[in-house]
């Protein structure tokens, strides 16, 4: 099976409608593939990535610690875009710090997420064999 | 007077700011679900909610959704945090609840 690139491309929020949590789903049975895989993260996508969830009070499951598992998964290209983190007043400090180790320099650790411009975002898009949205 | 509530991201739908060009002096509006966004600071649109706030608008959040979204540190000043007692509690203190869904 020849490889081949896959982007996700996540806008949703997350707990208030369920792509966020599917996504995260498909990312991860799809990890499985050793497909070249690369998430995105704009607009409400960036809220997914936040620190701190705590979904006590709404008695729904927290996803968000799967991922900083994604590193295991060799899912260690996200992109995250900056002028959707810049009209939600948020900024990479408000974000979870998601790593992963590369086998290649004795299993170094570095971090996941890429921080694009929109423009760059619609150029990362072109350069895909496979989009899909949540 | 009237209890508005607003689910929706106001990024993502404008029910926040048709709830805002309706609701007169003296209503509550309840922000819920993706709706908490709307009362975070620094945002593109906080300023709209600042002023709805200073023409006499009472503006609420549901502070479980605020902590689920990871945004609980970001509310902007003025905004007051309830819980769902809270919610229930507005629901039967104001005669009317309408939702922008």
């Amino acid at each position: 099976m020849s490889v081949k690139k896959f982007l996700y491309v996540n806008r949703k929020a997350p707990y208030g409608t369920v792509y966020a949590l599917e996504s995260l789903e498909v990312v991860l049975i799809g990890a499985a593939f050793e497909q070249d895989v690369s998430l995105l993260f704009a607009d409400d996508g960036v809220y997914q990535l936040t620190k701190g969830h705590d979904t006590k009070d709404l008695e729904m499951k927290n996803f968000s610690p799967a991922f900083s598992a994604l590193g295991d998964y060799d899912v260690n290209k996200i992109f995250v875009e900056k002028e959707s983190l810049e009209e939600r007043g948020l900024t990479l400090e408000d974000l979870q710090h998601l790593t992963w180790e590369d086998e290649d320099e004795d299993w170094a650790e570095k971090d996941s997420i890429r921080l694009v411009s929109r423009a760059e975002v619609g150029e990362l898009m072109e350069t895909q064999d496979v989009i899909l949205s949540f | 007077m009237i209890l508005h509530t607003v689910n929706k991201s106001p990024f993502e739908k404008n029910s926040l700011e048709s709830c805002l060009q309706h609701a007169q002096k003296g209503s509550a509006v309840l922000l819920i679900e993706d709706g908490v966004f709307g009362a975070t600071k620094g945002t593109k649109i906080s300023d709209r909610v600042s002023e709805a706030m200073s023409n006499d608008i009472t503006v609420y959040a549901l502070e479980g959704d605020l902590k689920a979204r990871g945004v609980a540190d970001k509310v902007m000043d003025g905004v007051k945090l309830v819980d769902y007692a809270g919610f229930v509690d507005l629901s039967v203190d104001q005669d009317k609840v309408q939702a922008w869904l």
